[in-house]
């Protein structure tokens, strides 16, 4: 048996945490922006453009709002890598690895740059 | 000592189907918690766009909020809202069977850590609403 130093853990680690997170705080956050403010159930001084700018442009809330975008990106990336090979695509090992790392990479940078905009 | 040979090729190795998660319940519902990463990753894209549109101005965001309220991303978050439920209370009963928390010398029985974190997850979802409807309230 061989065995040699793989960077896997890291990236499980990074699953779990995303797994966590996701499992506590997305549904309150697909409920809110995903279903109540577009339907209008909230207050419009609460959902309007100037209290939402507001309260999205405090450090600690975008501090928040990375957390609660980024890692979650990584508990995709290593799920959809071992459905892809469940699914029978082994064969694409490295393109599919670096493809859902990579995907969570960018959408990491691309998080703290929106961010930063607001 | 003679070496012994083997001829690979007269090994039979059976192929597994790509559908094979099709076949039993336990296996459909295992492929139904990976997809759930999936609709929760969209949605967050979709609403680090929104994210986005608001450093955009009034006129962006507004426009874009308009979007969503279409039948069709309505769907889309409802479904994906269902997925969601169903990673975080799968999460939960796994955590609690896969890390064993001891109190003294004791193990606290898993369905009560599983309902410890459900309890958790109400608390924080509570907060998070209050603090979206309170926080930074205008005068």
């Amino acid at each position: 048996m061989t065995t040699h130093k793989t960077s896997e853990p890291f990236w499980w680690g990074l699953f779990s945490a995303g797994g966590v997170v996701a499992a506590f705080l997305v549904p309150i956050h697909l409920l809110l922006h995903g279903i109540a403010i577009p339907l209008g159930w909230l207050p419009a001084d609460v959902t309007g453009y100037e209290h939402m700018r507001v309260l999205f442009g405090h450090p600690l809330i975008k501090i928040y709002l990375f957390v609660l975008i980024a890692l979650p990106l990584y508990h995709w990336a290593h799920r959809f890598r071992f459905t892809l090979y469940d699914l029978g695509l082994k064969g694409l090992r490295t393109p599919i690895a670096i493809l859902c790392y990579g995907g969570a990479v960018v959408g990491t940078l691309a998080t703290v740059w929106i961010l930063w905009l607001v | 000592m003679s070496t012994v040979t083997s001829d690979k090729s007269k090994l039979y190795y059976p192929k597994m189907p790509a559908t094979w998660w099709l076949t039993r319940r336990a296996y459909f519902l295992f492929m139904l918690r990976e997809l759930s990463s999936v609709f929760i990753a969209i949605f967050l894209v979709v609403f680090l766009i929104e994210i986005y549109q608001l450093s955009r101005g009034p006129a962006a965001y507004a426009a874009f909020v308009q979007r969503l309220a279409s039948p069709g991303w309505i769907i889309f978050h409802v479904v994906a809202l269902l997925f969601a439920l169903y990673h975080s209370f799968t999460w939960f009963s796994l955590t609690s069977k896969v890390q064993v928390v001891r109190v003294g010398r004791r193990q606290v029985p898993p369905p009560l850590v599983t309902a410890a974190n459900l309890a958790v997850w109400i608390v924080l979802s509570i907060v998070i609403l209050l603090v979206f409807l309170f926080a930074q309230r205008p005068a």
